[in-house]
């Protein structure tokens, strides 16, 4: 099996997974109707783009692993999604604000890899640009409305944007993995997308009349396997089932 | 590169591909839709090829296993492979799904541009399925599936499911 490139999969759908599970939390808790259909929708499509993923890399390992022990039946340290997406469903504009600082990431992630050598990889890339461009479209305009919204809403979106700031950076890191793939082509080099990143966030937060974080104080670790306090948490009601009942199924 | 649009569905299977549809708009066949994009039966087995209209699409294994059920009445045996490239755009849902899901009451996909303009609430191009009237609204952009954004007609004051346009 291609170790670099299997990794180099897991690696782009754990932050899909894992988002798309906090996100699915939230299923019958959101503010309102429309904002709650709004939210598993997405969790909706990141799972799907996750399972494609997962999918794909199961049959590259070709033993008998499926989607779902790669899904359910890792330890914390072997997910190596970015510590931004594992961050808790504080409120309502600190899950957009968690949202929108990486759907810009996204989109512009996927619109490099459906260039990818790999034709698998490629395809999954090209769905999910039509389904992040709606995704961004959703995040981006709740961050304007809560912005110019009312004294509260701006000074708790300003907050949210402020706190999660500290994740962003770790977005742009290459790993092991990702150095070997974008060598042959069929990987990403994400660092080449930080410029483009900031000043499409800081354009969008000018508008909503918030500013752009200063600080240059990044915390990192989820690509390498260190997790926030949070994660533990997450995975232990992800896992749930899968780990109480082997191989259930629905 | 040209990309061969037009599905590869041998004659024979097309009756029994008629008798599936969508579960989650049950005027409209998988052939209507669009998402069957081969369909070869070879010593009793018919293998499809799926292409997802959405990613996280829960129907596609709903109609992995009516296709399995619908085939099984006639003695085949069905194997689906559900196939990501080229993706699934509204431009193959045929005409005639169209017409259906107009009078199922969930407005059809307009152009891509028309489809911007009208999401973005920059124009009012949707046309209710209940009354014909433009003077519509979006609600929310996420409907009551991945496909559809929320609409409410300022005419007749009907809320209806608008189909999205994806390209
Ligand atoms: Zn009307």
């Amino acid at each position: 099996m291609n170790e670099d490139l299997y990794n180099y999969i897991l690696g782009i759908a754990d932050n899909s997974l894992i988002l798309g599970q906090r996100l699915g939390e939230l299923c019958g808790h959101g503010p309102s109707l429309e904002t709650d259909i709004a939210g598993t929708n997405i969790s909706l499509d990141l799972i799907g783009q996750t399972r494609s993923y997962f999918q794909y890399a199961a049959k590259l390992a070709g033993d008998d692993r499926t989607e779902d022990d790669i899904a359910f039946l890792r330890l914390e340290k072997q997910y190596t999604n970015v510590l931004l997406v594992e961050q808790p469903n504080t409120h309502f504009g600190y899950v957009m604000a968690r949202q929108y600082l990486f759907d810009v990431f996204h989109l512009l992630f996927l619109k490099e890899l459906q260039g990818s050598k790999d034709e698998t990889l490629a395809a999954i890339a090209k769905k999910g640009i039509k389904e992040v461009s709606y995704h961004k479209r959703f995040s981006g305009d709740w961050i304007k409305r809560l912005g110019d919204g009312t004294e509260e809403s701006h000074a708790k979106i300003q907050e949210a944007i402020d706190d999660l700031w500290t994740y962003t950076d770790e977005l742009f890191d290459s790993t092991a993995a990702d150095a070997v793939m974008t060598a042959q082509g069929i990987g990403v080099d994400v660092s080449k997308l930080k410029d483009t990143y900031y000043k499409e966030v800081s354009d969008l937060l000018e508008e909503a009349t918030l500013a752009t974080p200063e600080s240059k104080y990044f915390t990192r670790g989820g690509k390498k396997g260190t997790h926030s306090e949070h994660m533990g948490y997450l995975l232990s009601d992800l896992q749930y089932m899968q780990r109480t009942y082997p191989n259930m199924n629905w | 590169m040209t990309i061969a649009l037009q599905p590869n569905i041998q004659e024979h299977l097309l009756a029994t591909l008629a008798l599936v549809s969508d579960p989650e708009i049950p005027v409209l066949t998988v052939l209507d839709l669009g998402v069957i994009r081969e369909a070869i039966e070879e010593n009793g087995v018919v293998r499809i090829k799926l292409t997802p209209t959405y990613s996280g699409c829960p129907a596609m294994d709903v109609i992995g296993d009516d296709l399995t059920a619908a085939f099984a009445k006639e003695g085949k045996k069905v194997e689906v492979e559900l196939i990501l490239s080229p993706a699934w755009s509204t431009d193959w849902i045929s005409e005639d799904g169209l017409v259906k899901m107009e009078e199922y009451g969930i407005a059809r996909p307009l152009s891509e541009t028309a489809d911007k303009e009208a999401l973005l609430g920059n124009k009012k191009l949707v046309k209710c399925p209940q009354c014909g009237s433009t003077q519509t609204h979006m609600v929310s952009q996420f409907g009551s599936t991945a496909c559809k954004a929320l609409f409410q007609c300022d005419d007749c004051q009907e809320p209806f499911d608008y189909f999205k346009c994806l390209k």
